[in-house]
């Protein structure tokens, strides 16, 4: 058996303290010890992107690193993104566009599409194709997760082919960010 | 994952030390983007794992020299990709950083970490074999340089001696002007290892190199300089000639799944053509 690691993270803005295994990575530690189910497990070999967090702003697989190596630096999960009540307006695009499916992908589409868009406010459709391609749908939803993050960078456009009709937007949606873990939390 | 312990130096000659106490039960960990995917799946098996990344004289970043560039061994993918001089003078390197896995993976991954993973199909091979870079490795007599040729030695294996590390990666800075290119064959776009991979550099004095990967159980250089390749007018005997020279020491395996040998010699001669015109496109167009 191997000794514990005391580590202490500042998730969603918040300063946590978990003692945890070495061998455990910081997906386990977000999900099992924080509570913070939002990031998911899924292929575990950083293909898939489900388990995707901001760490400094950058995009990371959060199954490809050790809980002990987040000690001491500042984690986004997607429980972080709102602001209060106010969803990210990437959350609300993504729900104005219906491009959630099964949803199981979302959480690190979301957190992917952050960072990108943190890098380039106005991404071409190229940038975000090459942006999220670390983030697989299993429902092949790509086109609406596209098309959510064109109109979550700018509004005016609708991200969709030219033609086609414009979905409304800032529509009140029954999703209640109240029940969210640390939501309203970050970012700071 | 089977249990290790895990340990956090600050100071190389702490890693070099605990490389020499735990000897191959020590695995050094940077951007862990091929080591925690080896612990989980139980192909290695280390008592410890040292976390490199809090190593204060192990550099994180690019710097440029009188005469090289020096990209430290903490210095991840995205930031060798996006870095101004790199873009400019080592173009064939920025291109093979940016095709590494995805977003996630490239902000983690590190250019020494690629090296020492000694994978045939790694991308960032071709573009630093083309350049005549240089591993700086410390160890427990002190510091070595291997030129990058004499590092890999085949599929998972360098010529790092026992308690050795990488602390940086040299490229000398261009003599004359010159563009270089990356160019790959994947399975499917996007995120996959590469069938072949390949990088070219043309030189303004009429010089044209290459080196190439995926074909054989190490990354290798062209045999011979690929100049004649620039000539629009060199015949087709003198061309297959030639191309048979430049991969002479292409060996693919005929039990990958990626490719058949038949295949990845047949888009190795492609992709020579190929990331010769871009990278004499790029020489044409000048820096910038």
């Amino acid at each position: 058996m191997t000794d514990l690691v005391s580590v202490s993270v500042e998730v969603n803005g918040r300063l946590r303290e978990v003692t945890v295994a070495p061998h455990h990575t910081l997906l386990d530690a977000l999900r099992d010890d924080l509570g913070l189910t939002g990031t998911k497990e899924c292929c575990l070999v950083g293909e898939c992107g489900a388990c995707t967090v901001l760490i400094g702003g950058r995009s990371v697989d959060s199954c490809l690193m050790l809980a002990a190596e987040a000690d001491g630096l500042a984690i986004t999960t997607v429980e972080g993104l709102a602001t209060g009540a106010r969803l990210d307006p990437l959350q609300q695009a993504f729900l104005d566009t219906g491009a959630a499916q099964c949803g199981f992908c979302i959480p690190g589409q979301l957190v992917s599409a952050r960072a990108l868009l943190a890098e380039t406010p106005r991404p071409t459709r190229e940038q975000v194709e090459e942006g999220l391609a670390g983030n697989l749908c299993r429902c092949a939803g790509y086109e609406q997760i596209i098309e959510a993050v064109l109109r979550a960078a700018d509004p005016a456009t609708d991200g969709s082919p030219a033609g086609a009709p414009a979905r409304p937007s800032g529509e009140p949606h029954p999703f209640d960010v109240a029940n969210v873990p640390d939501a309203g939390l970050a970012p700071q | 994952m089977r249990p290790f312990a895990y340990e956090r130096p600050t100071a190389i000659r702490d890693v070099v030390g605990l490389l020499g106490v735990h000897g191959p039960a020590a695995r050094l960990l940077a951007g862990g983007t091929d080591l925690i995917i080896r612990l989980r799946d139980g192909s290695i098996r280390p008592d410890v794992v040292v976390d490199v990344k809090r190593v204060l004289d192990l550099s994180d970043a690019i710097s440029v020299e009188t005469d090289r560039l020096v990209i430290g061994a903490r210095t991840v993918m995205t930031d060798i990709g996006a870095h101004p001089v790199v873009r400019r003078d080592f173009a064939a390197l920025a291109d093979a950083a940016m095709v590494v896995g995805s977003a996630q993976i490239r902000n983690r991954a590190t250019l020494a970490g690629n090296l020492c993973n000694a994978s045939p199909a790694a991308d960032t091979a071709p573009g630093l074999l083309v350049f005549g870079a240089v591993v700086i490795v410390v160890g427990p007599t002190g510091e070595r340089r291997i030129p990058l040729d004499d590092f890999f030695v085949r599929s998972g294996v360098t010529s790092l001696g026992p308690g050795e590390m990488v602390a940086a990666i040299e490229l000398p800075l261009p003599a004359v002007p010159r563009g270089s290119a990356h160019v790959r064959r994947t399975r499917r776009r996007g995120h996959d290892l590469a069938s072949v991979t390949l990088a070219a550099i043309v030189e303004a004095d009429g010089v044209a190199r290459i080196a190439y990967g995926s074909v054989g159980p190490r990354p290798l250089r062209g045999a011979v300089t690929a100049d004649a390749l620039l000539d629009a007018n060199l015949g087709d005997e003198a061309r297959d000639r030639l191309l048979n020279q430049l991969f002479a020491g292409a060996s693919p395996s005929p039990t990958s799944l990626r490719a058949s040998p038949d295949y990845r010699l047949a888009m190795l001669r492609v992709l020579a053509r190929r990331a010769i015109d871009a990278a004499r496109a790029r020489l044409e167009a000048g820096p910038g």
